[in-house]
């Protein structure tokens, strides 16, 4: 994605520009990769995640897991809308990173939009089952855990698969396609009261990390929407059927991310609990 | 234990053919290629008939069939296929005694269970079904929700009928065409099924019935014009369809394994739990994917739950599936009880003490008396993997996060059971358990209301109820 001018105007004399360093986002904290291994997009270094990032990032998004599912629907529709609020509050400097006003009204209007699911999914994908006998009978969708994300490129298609995944209790680690909007990203969910480890972002070469991700054991389900390469699709498919994650495989064609995204990018992370108690006095 | 004169169902209301074939395009037809094999009374032995194998040629025709149809059968209005399915549900309910002896006959189950559980969840199940049919729309799942298409299915043999039922009704209901393989060891009543179908006039080729072992499913999964894949049965297996229908686009629901805690709570009625943890272990001989197979007491009632649990389990009756008083039938194979008794015997080489009622067992056929073992850990074989047979493993702990820990320390998440009488606890304990359904207080309860399948590595998707539909429906 190109950037706008990046180097300071030249009529400012003696002021030179303090530059962002790109790192990786784990754990709610902003480490450099174990590898120390960089590479250069659009002219900035940036990390280049290892497997061993992309399991510590799994290690990270487990132990959020519990407390992010445990919290009330209200806490985290509270929270993700303060990421809607802060996005919003960045504007330039995604506008700065290549970001249309366009595409940037729509990810704030669909994080919003995905922020009010929180307390509503489970009246809607879940219910009181009439079953015939003196039982009550309920069923609740809960999120599947840990979800590994090959997200696909820009701001838009990037809150369209995060947004799914942690509005509905799942923690997430995300193979980035844009590294300096998907950091820029993390540093909002740093400042907005998304507790750390709720969602990871590594930066680099998905074709290297996302095999050891759909082949982890801790992982719950993968979401390929990024992946843009067919036999590598099936091949990472092959391998989430191992511990048999749930998959979200990606669109035949091109995917309009401005469209009604419908409920299954959340279903699809959600399990169904059925609890059965007889009644009786 | 007072003695019972034996009470035994009359098998007479069923007439079996010497040999079936698969059934395609309405017709009963021999395999082109696969040749046959033979399905015996797993109480006596006995062949009960010789059934065709279906090879891939045979998959082929009947998944052609199916793609045949399903032009025409997606496109009758949903109230029309809803008669259709209507009409099974009646037919089933008129024809349950027969279906109900046949189901014994080739899986050992007790004659009380395929007549009261069985037969008439397979009614209620199309019943259910068919109300969807000309409704989709209102499902949830979309404005204009369409079928997906030809729908290969694959169940196991522990419910023959019922798992037919499961598949069945609501792939018909959404307006998909199927392809169903039933289990070597079980394939009679899915071919009595398939009689049940031509008298409810259902257009040919909608419904496709090809037997056969392990290699006709794996051709049915991976044929070309299959959408769709359904499948019930272990979880190895369900990792193999899974490679399978990796990269081809296909639709894929899996109903795997399971090795659920049933968790008994201090404050539990004794009595009640008993007759749950009896219900959850020795239900069907334990070849249930949901079943209790896992005791986990609290320990200050470790001593007192375990010597009534011992008491009731000498009452159980082991013996002859079609006589009105067994609680436990055969086992359903030969194959299944060489792995129950290895299980079992790893049990106790790992150090587990195993105990069973005494219990005379039939001279032929496959028996297995009801066991537990008591002193399990965690690390034992016999609390990891899933025996699918009469099989408790007793693990005691003290507080209710351990218990929850131990619940959920498993790869498995299909089914928990919890008992006590604090409403609270139940659904704080119901909360944190992985499991995808939870019986508190109760337990193997089924209706085509409630929605059943796993978390985690018991599989995805679910079948019943309105989340049933998804799978079935693009």
């Amino acid at each position: 994605m190109p950037k706008t001018s990046k180097a300071a105007t030249v009529s400012e004399p003696t002021r030179l520009a303090v530059r962002k360093t790109y790192k990786l986002y784990i754990g709610g904290k902003f480490p450099r990769s174990e590898s120390g291994r960089t590479f250069v997009a659009d002219g900035d270094n940036v990390a280049l995640a290892s497997r061993k990032d992309a399991r510590d990032a799994v290690v990270a998004a487990r132990a959020a897991q519990a407390g992010w599912a445990g919290a009330t629907a209200y806490n985290r529709g509270q929270v993700l809308y303060r990421v809607a609020e802060m996005v919003e509050a960045r504007r330039a400097e995604f506008a700065a990173l290549g970001v249309s006003g366009d595409e940037l009204n729509a990810a704030v209007d669909r994080w919003v939009w995905y922020a009010g699911w929180s307390d509503k999914i489970a009246q809607v994908a879940g219910g009181a089952n009439p079953v015939a006998g003196p039982f009550f009978n309920i069923s609740a969708p809960e999120p599947t855990g840990v979800v590994a994300i090959v997200a696909p490129a820009g701001l838009l298609g990037l809150v369209s698969v995060i947004a799914p995944a942690v509005v509905t209790g799942n923690t997430a680690v995300v193979l980035a396609a844009d590294p300096q909007i998907a950091i820029t990203l993390a540093e909002v969910f740093a400042t907005s009261d998304v507790p750390g480890g709720v969602v990871n972002i590594l930066t680099g070469r998905y074709a290297e990390t996302a095999p050891w991700l759909a082949a982890h054991a801790d992982v719950n389900a993968l979401d390929l929407t990024g992946v843009e390469h067919r036999e590598l699709a099936a091949e990472l498919e092959r391998a989430a059927a191992g511990t048999l994650k749930r998959v979200i495989r990606p669109a035949t064609g091109a995917v309009d991310f401005s469209a009604d995204p419908g409920l299954k990018p959340m279903t699809a992370l959600l399990e169904t609990k059925t609890v059965w108690h007889p009644k009786g006095y | 234990m007072f003695e019972y004169a034996p009470a035994p169902e009359s098998r007479s209301v069923v007439s079996l053919d010497a040999s079936y074939g698969l059934f395609i395009d309405g017709a009963f037809d021999p395999a082109k290629e696969g040749g046959t094999f033979k399905t015996v009374n797993p109480a006596t032995e006995e062949v009960l008939a010789e059934v065709a194998a279906a090879g891939p040629e045979d998959v082929d025709r009947a998944v052609g069939a199916a793609r045949r149809a399903f032009g025409p059968w997606s496109a009758l209005p949903g109230a029309e296929r809803a008669k259709y399915l209507f009409r099974i549900a009646r037919i089933i309910q008129e024809r349950s005694r027969e279906l109900a002896v046949l189901e014994s006959l080739d899986n050992g189950k007790p004659i009380k269970e395929s007549r009261d559980v069985d037969l008439p969840l397979v009614a209620a199940h199309f019943f259910y079904y068919a109300g969807w049919a000309d409704k989709l729309a209102y499902a949830g799942f979309g404005p204009d929700p369409r079928p997906i298409g030809v729908a290969g299915q694959v169940i196991p043999w522990n419910f023959p009928l019922l798992m037919l039922a499961w598949k069945i009704a609501p792939a018909l209901a959404a307006g998909n065409t199927v392809v169903l393989k039933p289990a070597e060891t079980t394939p009679l009543s899915a071919l009595f099924f398939a009689d049940v179908c031509r008298q409810a006039e259902l257009p040919p080729g909608v419904v496709n019935i090809v037997t056969g072992a392990g290699d006709t499913g794996a051709y049915l999964v991976a044929h070309p014009d299959v959408d769709k894949v359904a499948f019930t049965g272990s979880t190895e297996v369900g990792r193999e369809i899974a490679r399978t229908v990796a990269g081809t686009g296909k639709r894929l629901t899996l109903e795997l394994g399971g090795k659920a805690a049933n968790i008994v709570f201090d404050d539990a009625p004794i009595d009640q739990a008993v007759e749950g943890i009896v219900n959850g272990i020795f239900f069907n001989q334990g070849h249930v994917c949901c079943a209790g197979s896992r005791l986990l007491v609290q320990e200050s009632v470790a001593g007192e739950l375990l010597d009534s649990l011992k008491r009731r389990m000498a009452t159980l009756r082991v013996g002859d599936p079609l006589d009105k008083n067994t609680d436990i039938g055969a086992i359903n194979s030969a194959a299944q009880l060489a792995r129950i008794t290895e299980l079992s015997e790893i049990g106790g080489q790992e150090g587990a003490e195993r105990w069973s009622p005494a219990c005379e067992l039939p001279e032929r056929g496959f028996w297995f008396a009801p066991t537990i073992f008591t002193g399990v850990t965690q690390a034992h074989r016999i609390a990891r993997e899933e025996i699918f047979g009469p099989v408790l493993s007793v693990l005691t702990f003290r507080t209710p996060a351990e218990a929850i820990e131990k619940a959920n320390n498993t790869p498995y998440g299909l089914s928990a059971g919890i008992w006590t009488e604090k409403g609270s606890r139940i659904l704080a304990v119901a909360d944190k358990l992985r499991a995808g359904v939870v019986w508190a207080n109760t337990f193997n309860k089924f209706d085509p209301a409630s929605p059943f399948g796993g978390y985690k590595e018991s599989g995805y998707g679910r079948e019943g109820g309105r989340h049933g539909l998804e799978a079935y429906l693009a």
